[in-house]
């Protein structure tokens, strides 16, 4: 083999997203809340969308989002993301609106606001980090905390006796007729990354053909919190975390259900998707 | 060379997430230095040219500190 100059023969195949700013994020070290970030942006870098693409941040780690993210940013009341975002796209309907949301910001304090915008079908695209932990505010236990978990505030582990077992809410809104794409995804190695990324593109696309509301939940690490090195973190998330709230897709539009073809069929099968996530049949709204 | 990385070094938070990844082992968290956070920032070492331009690394990076480049064939 030949051996050629880098400087007169190599050509990039993977560049900082433009979609980011170049502020560092105050993440941890390790912390999937980047990888999110990064996904979301290198979609909407693919897609074109930068200048009419318009975030809402949380509460919680992520409160900074709109600082990382080189796109317009709106930052809401805890647990207030969808409902923020439904006033933008209904007054911006042109925009790409998506909210970046964390378990505790979107399956506690928030369960109202998340439930009613998917029961509105509202056209906006969620992303929900599910990392079983409030991670902002300590480490406190989530309605995602997963049973046995130790947290802050479950020092002997969370127990189904006075505190339930986890919320599994993309099950939950799969239910909701509003809802047009709803699937679960993970962040914990390579492979379920690239699931994630392709996830994230068909969520966008749905809501650009104005199919109704759209959800990607990611399992996401939060090693500082989970007391765990960033490479354990990613073996909780894979052994603990996904037997718990099963990879795959609960709800797809029709088409997609129908035909082999349909990116979030295709996925889902990779995934290895329940049969209670296919049978969900989903229904295409405003199509 | 079929490709080859460049570590943006300040925005490295040497999580070692991408060094397990690379399947030709090529990196590792450059011990001798530190950045301005404070830690080791990741470092290739190619000295055979094994980087195939993958992007697996890049693909594990949650700062997006990793850039990826591929040769191109250049005509004659
Ligand atoms: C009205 C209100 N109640 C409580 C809080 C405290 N608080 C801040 S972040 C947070 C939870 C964050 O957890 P999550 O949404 O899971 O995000 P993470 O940090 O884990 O990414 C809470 C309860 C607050 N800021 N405002
Ligand atoms: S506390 Fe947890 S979720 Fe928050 S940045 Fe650190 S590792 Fe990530
Ligand atoms: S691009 Fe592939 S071969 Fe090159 S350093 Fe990264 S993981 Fe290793
Ligand atoms: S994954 Fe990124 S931030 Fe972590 S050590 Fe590697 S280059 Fe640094
Ligand atoms: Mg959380």
């Amino acid at each position: 083999m030949t051996v050629v100059a880098p400087e007169h023969a190599m050509t990039p195949v993977y560049e900082f997203p433009d979609s980011l700013t170049s502020v560092p994020t105050h993440y941890c070290p390790g912390c999937t809340h980047g990888i999110a970030h990064r996904l979301i942006a290198e979609v909407i870098d693919e897609l074109a969308a930068k200048e009419r693409t318009i975030g809402v941040a949380s509460v919680g780690c992520s409160v900074f989002a709109c600082r990382y993210f080189d796109v317009d940013f709106g930052q809401a009341p805890h647990g207030r993301a969808p409902a923020m975002a439904t006033g933008i796209k209904r007054v911006a309907p042109e925009a790409l609106v998506f909210t970046y949301q964390g378990d505790g910001d979107l399956a506690s304090i928030g369960a109202a606001e998340i439930l009613h915008a998917a029961v509105r079908g509202e056209n906006i695209t969620v992303f929900f980090i599910n990392n079983a932990i409030y991670g902002m505010t300590g480490g406190q236990m989530a309605p995602t905390t997963l049973v046995g978990q130790k947290t802050a505030s479950s020092p002997a582990g969370r127990s189904l006796v006075g505190q339930g077992a986890p919320l599994r809410v993309s099950e939950l809104l799969a239910q909701v007729d509003g809802a047009a794409f709803v699937v679960r995804r993970s962040l914990h190695d390579v492979v379920q990354i690239r699931r994630a990324k392709k996830a994230i593109r068909r969520a966008f696309e749905v809501q650009e053909q104005g199919l109704g509301f759209s959800m990607v939940e990611l399992l996401s690490s939060c090693p500082t919190n989970w007391g765990l090195k960033p490479d354990a973190a990613l073996d909780f998330i894979r052994d603990e975390m996904v037997p718990a709230f099963p990879l795959g897709d609960f709800k797809v539009p029709e088409a997609e259900t129908a035909g082999a073809a349909g990116a979030g069929t295709a996925d889902s099968s990779a995934a290895g998707a329940d049969a209670a996530g296919s049978a969900v049949a989903g229904r295409a709204r405003r199509g | 060379m079929k490709g080859t990385v460049t570590v943006d070094e300040p925005r490295c938070k040497g999580c070692a997430l991408c060094i397990p990844v690379c399947p030709k082992g090529l990196l590792r968290l450059a011990d001798a230095r530190f950045n301005a956070r404070g830690v080791h920032p990741v470092e290739l070492i190619d000295p055979s040219s094994e980087c195939t331009g993958c992007q697996l690394c890049a693909t594990m990076c949650p700062e997006a500190a990793i850039a990826v480049y591929r040769a191109v064939r250049v005509r004659a």
